[in-house]
């Protein structure tokens, strides 16, 4: 699982950094939702992998930690991945504005010289 | 301790009394000059009553801690020297104080120029009595700043604009030079304390840092008293009011550098470099300031060159560093103060009364003004070091050490030659100055008929004329004393005592000064027509204006060469930027792991699932997928995008995390909303841009390729070493042992979201509600491009069908979704606590319910039916969250403490009531507004171009209607 789990954040990430150095606009905020993913994941991996055990306590009684899935990381992407849904659309608003004004989508504010 | 409180008060009051006069009505000539002229008085007064202590030799200390730990205390100390000093400042001020009272026209902003006169004073005052020299640093400071302010006082003249902005650069620059090296004096002393520093003059001249600092506080020294080269400040500065030229960059300021150099002299003196540089320097300003002031045609440029040539005689004494050049610079530092002073006021009040400075067309002005044209010759007498006058004691004193100390250099050979001839050219310029102003006939065509000032004005000459006379024939009974003070301050107690006499019999000095006399009455009587013709410099040289080269300078310093710079290893373009971040992220991921060995102690790992990683084949492939098409096929990139998102969703399913399954399904649906309203104001890209066949485009593609799959590869594999190695115990562990006990709930995960660490969530929704706000406020200016402003074609439904008929099915599904949205969002909501969900999910759900009306009908329909106010959602659930935190400090508990426990409601049971649940009340309230704001700010500004649409076809079918003018 960890081999495909890591492959898969390669992937993700690999696809996200290219597209992060595209000229494009839109090519550049698929990029980061495509690197947030990958970062998401890569966090909550830190937690390592486990199946079938969420962090979902009995009331009361004696707990032992390691047979539940660790839940700090997950508490931690919680947030991100709402907060990341923030900062795509505020970068999608920039980008708007941005043509708007300069009437490209290039991510320079004008077309690269041929 | 009486004389301790008084220094400190003598330090505070014109600081006092600038703030006092700062505040008093523009107009209140009377009453600003009356007070400034009686704090200074006061602090006269102080200075008389702290004389009996000084007389005695003590040194008087007092002081405030401030930053004890950095060596940085307010300490004040009075000796001798600083005495003297004070004593001098006051007095020109109280003079001063009277002349601008006379000099300033009713129209003039009084207030402003007492107000910062005042304050120069304390700054002064901080300086001479600083017994820190940190402080001194900050005072030092404080009189550039105070000098820029009161040079650029006619702030609408682009003189004294410039010349405010020139000394400001050239005096402040000079103090950084100081700071620096008053720094490497204390890391070499280790202490800042004025009165250890003196005493460890041997420490610091055998200090491997003693030449760098020894530099840079000659720098700091120079820049102040005007030394060449940095000389050229001072005539700038004279675009000043006149009261400023006299106080401070002729009696007072400028005399700050001097005064510094005499009182570090027993600390950096005494060594060769030492008089090279500072007898060196003094010597060329001397005679280079003398020379150019001979040939200026402006009175107050003569006079600001004779100032710089005088202030070159201190420093070269100065760099002597016997007791008896000490002396002589102590001396005529005061005699040129006085004498100075006057002149510059004699100048203002011609200026005054007559309109203009231009020597060239004064004359005869003595039958016009006998008794200021009387004053002003005994002054310029005194300048030129005729006997029994002030300025000839200290020049003979000057011309005895020129002659009598002797190191055996070739510069202390040529010193005697050197002093004649600035002897003589002084007086040839004071020749100058009096023959062409006063005498001859009376000039006719000046633009103020001259006549005497109103005799108050005149007052301080006539007081600093005295002095002049006074000291000048009984030196050693007026000023001996004080001087002997000021100089045992200096060189130590066991200093014998100098007599200083006006005459000393016909020695080698006095013939000196009879061969300057001769020479250059001679040198004027010859060249003072010529003078008066040529151009105002120096022959052959005049082109050479130091001015013209600090401007070439500070132009490229400042604008040319930082804008070359930036072109060279900056970039506007957002392109290069992101790669420059992304090769960095690499390089410093790789040095860390470099050198690591890689060794890894064996992998633990879970089998690998085939259907796991079946999907995450498609996973990956379609984030390939959308990488490749996101240039052309955006549409299709997105749903690829999607798919990617949906699997990574799956994927904390799989792996014990359903409430971030929960929470990134919901995003995943917001975000694709919100991407595929974005898209509809990107340019529509039918055919392929030129250049992207080309081989540039194709090198970066390929240059890009490689390092994304190097980065990708390296996250990868960062991440395959983390995940196979065992999982410590770690501060998860201690979250899930208490998550019930310590906060009522069972889903650890919400729990460390509005309990454990709710003040990490409450600052994560404030910037939710900054992003969401930001949003909305770029929007309101939005302007699309012309081209994206027609409908899409989406829109544009050929066959006819209204678009409401085509989405009646799906509207009514998703009206009647509604409220099933929203039972699910209390659903998630309520069970938060203890079950997957909590205020995140629950937010995004209840603005995906808004959204899908959106969605399904047109914003009118929906707007019409439904009021949403995403702004104020937002600020309650902000405020609520801040509430609940604050409820805690109620208690007595620190902020955000959750208080919980179970209820038993009847019929429902045992319900958790935890504090934790109001505060995820806020949460949600936060992240739907929020959300729901973003959305919707998006969403209308497609009706914003159709309102634009509209007012268009409004514009253009009104046009041909309207009657074209000519037709008229």
């Amino acid at each position: 699982m960890e081999i495909v789990l890591s492959l898969a954040i390669g992937v993700l990430s690999a696809s996200g950094i290219w597209l992060l150095l595209r000229p494009r606009t839109f090519q550049v905020i698929t990029g980061l939702c495509l690197l947030s993913y990958a970062v998401n994941l890569f966090i909550f991996s830190m937690g390592r992998l486990t199946v079938g055990a969420p962090p979902i306590m009995p009331k009361g009684g004696w707990v032992d930690p390691t047979t539940y899935a660790d839940p700090l990381p997950q508490a931690l992407v919680l947030t991100a991945i709402v907060i990341s849904f923030a900062t795509t659309a505020l970068f999608l608003v920039v980008m708007m504005a941005s043509r708007g004004m300069t009437g490209t989508d290039h991510v320079d504010g004008r077309e690269a010289d041929q | 301790m009486i004389e301790q409180n008084l220094l400190l008060i003598l330090v505070a009051l014109p600081f006092l009394g600038a703030i006092a006069a700062a505040t008093l009505p523009v107009n209140a000539h009377n009453a600003a000059a009356w007070l400034s002229g009686l704090t200074l008085c006061a602090g006269l007064a102080i200075m008389a009553g702290l004389w009996p202590m000084v007389s005695e030799g003590e040194v008087l200390r007092a002081g405030v801690r401030w930053v004890p730990a950095a060596g940085l205390d307010l300490d004040f100390r009075i000796d001798g020297l600083a005495w003297l000093f004070v004593t001098l400042v006051l007095t020109m001020g109280v003079l001063v104080v009277i002349y601008a009272r006379y000099y300033l026209s009713k129209t003039d902003p009084v207030p402003r120029f007492y107000s910062f006169l005042m304050a120069f004073t304390g700054a002064m005052l901080g300086l001479l009595t600083s017994g820190n020299m940190l402080i001194l640093v900050v005072f030092w400071e404080m009189t550039s700043v105070f000098s820029f302010l009161l040079i650029g006082y006619w702030h609408g003249n682009p003189n004294a604009r410039d010349g405010a902005r020139t000394s400001l650069i050239l005096t402040a620059g000079g103090g950084v030079c100081l700071l620096a090296s008053v720094l490497m004096i204390g890391q070499i002393v280790g202490s800042y304390d004025l009165d250890e520093v003196l005493s460890s003059g041997e420490i610091i001249r055998h200090s491997a840092l003693y030449l760098p600092a020894m530099a840079l506080f000659l720098l700091g020294a120079f820049t102040k008293s005007a030394q060449f080269p940095f000389h050229f400040w001072l005539p700038g500065a004279m675009a000043a009011p006149t009261p400023v030229s006299a106080f401070l960059h002729s009696a007072t300021m400028v005399k700050a550098g001097v005064f510094l150099l005499i009182r570090f002299s027993p600390a950096l003196g005494g060594t060769q470099i030492w008089f090279y540089a500072v007898t060196g320097t003094g010597l060329a300003t001397m005679v280079i300031g003398a020379a150019i002031a001979l040939f200026r045609h402006d009175l107050k440029g003569l006079l600001a060159y004779s100032t710089i040539s005088h202030l070159g005689l201190i420093t070269a004494l100065a760099g002597l560093g016997s007791p008896a050049a000490i002396l002589a610079a102590i001396f005529h530092i005061v005699n040129h103060a006085v004498f100075k002073g006057s002149l510059f006021m004699a100048a203002g009040i011609i200026d005054h009364e007559t309109g203009t400075r231009d020597m060239r067309r004064l004359s005869g002005l003595i039958h016009a003004m006998p008794i200021t044209g009387t004053l002003a010759i005994v002054a310029a007498s005194a300048m030129a070091g005729v006997p029994l006058l002030n300025g000839f004691i200290s020049k003979e004193m000057f011309f005895a050490e020129a002659t009598e100390w002797h190191n055996g250099t070739w510069l202390d050979d040529s010193m005697p030659w050197i002093a004649t001839l600035a002897g003589a050219l002084a007086v040839a310029y004071s020749a100058r100055f009096v023959v062409s102003v006063f005498f001859g006939p009376l000039a006719r065509d000046l633009p103020r008929p001259a006549h005497e000032p109103t005799p108050w004005m005149r007052r301080p000459v006539e007081v600093l004329v005295l002095i002049c006379l006074v000291v000048g024939v009984v030196p050693d009974q007026t000023l001996g004393p004080v001087l002997n003070l000021a100089l045992q301050a200096v060189t130590g107690p066991q200093t014998p005592h100098f007599d200083i006499a006006v005459w000393h019999g016909f020695n080698l000095p006095l013939k000196m000064s009879l061969v300057a006399l001769g020479c250059g009455a001679a040198l004027f009587a010859l060249s003072g027509r010529r003078i008066a013709m040529g151009p105002e410099g120096p022959p052959l040289i005049h082109r050479i204006r130091a001015q013209r080269i600090y401007e070439w300078l500070m132009l490229r310093l400042s604008w040319k060469w930082p804008r070359r710079l930036l072109a060279l290893v900056g970039t506007e373009k957002l392109q290069p930027q992101l790669l420059i971040l992304v090769l960095l992220a690499l390089a410093v991921g790789i040095a860390t792991l470099w050198g690591t060995g890689w060794s890894l102690p064996p992998a633990v790992t879970n089998p690998v699932d085939p259907a796991f990683a079946l999907m995450w084949l498609a996973g990956g492939a379609a984030a390939v997928a959308a990488a490749w098409q996101a240039k052309y096929h955006r549409f299709a990139a997105l749903i690829l995008l999607g798919a990617a998102g949906t699997v990574t969703c799956v994927t904390f399913a799989w792996f014990s995390a359903p409430d971030l399954a929960v929470t990134q399904l919901l995003v995943e649906i917001v975000t694709t909303v919100l991407l595929l309203l974005g898209l509809r104001w990107l340019p529509q890209r039918r055919s392929e841009i030129v250049g992207d066949r080309l081989m540039p485009a194709r090198l970066r593609r390929a240059r890009d390729l490689v390092i994304a799959g190097l980065s990708g590869a390296g996250i990868a594999a960062v991440a395959y070493a983390v995940m196979t190695r065992p999982l410590v115990p770690n501060i998860g562990d201690w979250f899930l042992r208490n998550a019930y006990y310590g906060a009522g709930g069972t889903n650890a995960v919400n729990v460390i979201l509005v309990d454990f660490r709710a003040f990490d969530t409450f600052g994560e929704i404030t910037v939710l509600a900054i992003v969401g706000l930001t949003v909305y406020a770029l929007l309101r200016r939005f302007r699309p491009t012309p081209e994206s402003v027609a409908a899409p074609n989406a829109q544009s439904h050929g066959d006819g069908v209204p678009l409401a008929e085509v989405m009646l099915v799906p509207a009514t599904i998703l009206r009647w979704m509604f409220p099933v949205l929203i039972v699910i969002a209390a659903d998630l909501f309520f069970r938060g606590h203890d079950l997957p969900g909590g205020g995140f999910s629950a937010g995004v759900t209840m603005a995906v319910a808004f959204l899908l009306q959106y969605l399904g009908s047109n914003v009118k329909w929906v707007e019409a039916r439904l009021t949403v106010l995403p702004i104020r959602w937002m600020g309650f659930g902000l405020l609520i969250a801040g509430a609940t935190g604050m409820g805690a400090a109620l208690f007595g508990y620190p902020f955000l403490t959750a208080y919980a426990r179970y209820v038993d409601l009847p019929a429902i049971g045992k319900t958790p009531a935890a504090t934790a649940l109001l505060f995820d009340a806020g949460v949600f309230a936060l992240v739907m507004g929020a959300v729901v704001l973003m959305l919707i700010a998006i969403a209308h500004q497609t009706l914003r171009a159709a309102r634009l649409r509209e007012a268009e076809a409004a514009a253009k079918a009104a046009r041909p209607s309207s009657p074209a003018p000519e037709a008229l």
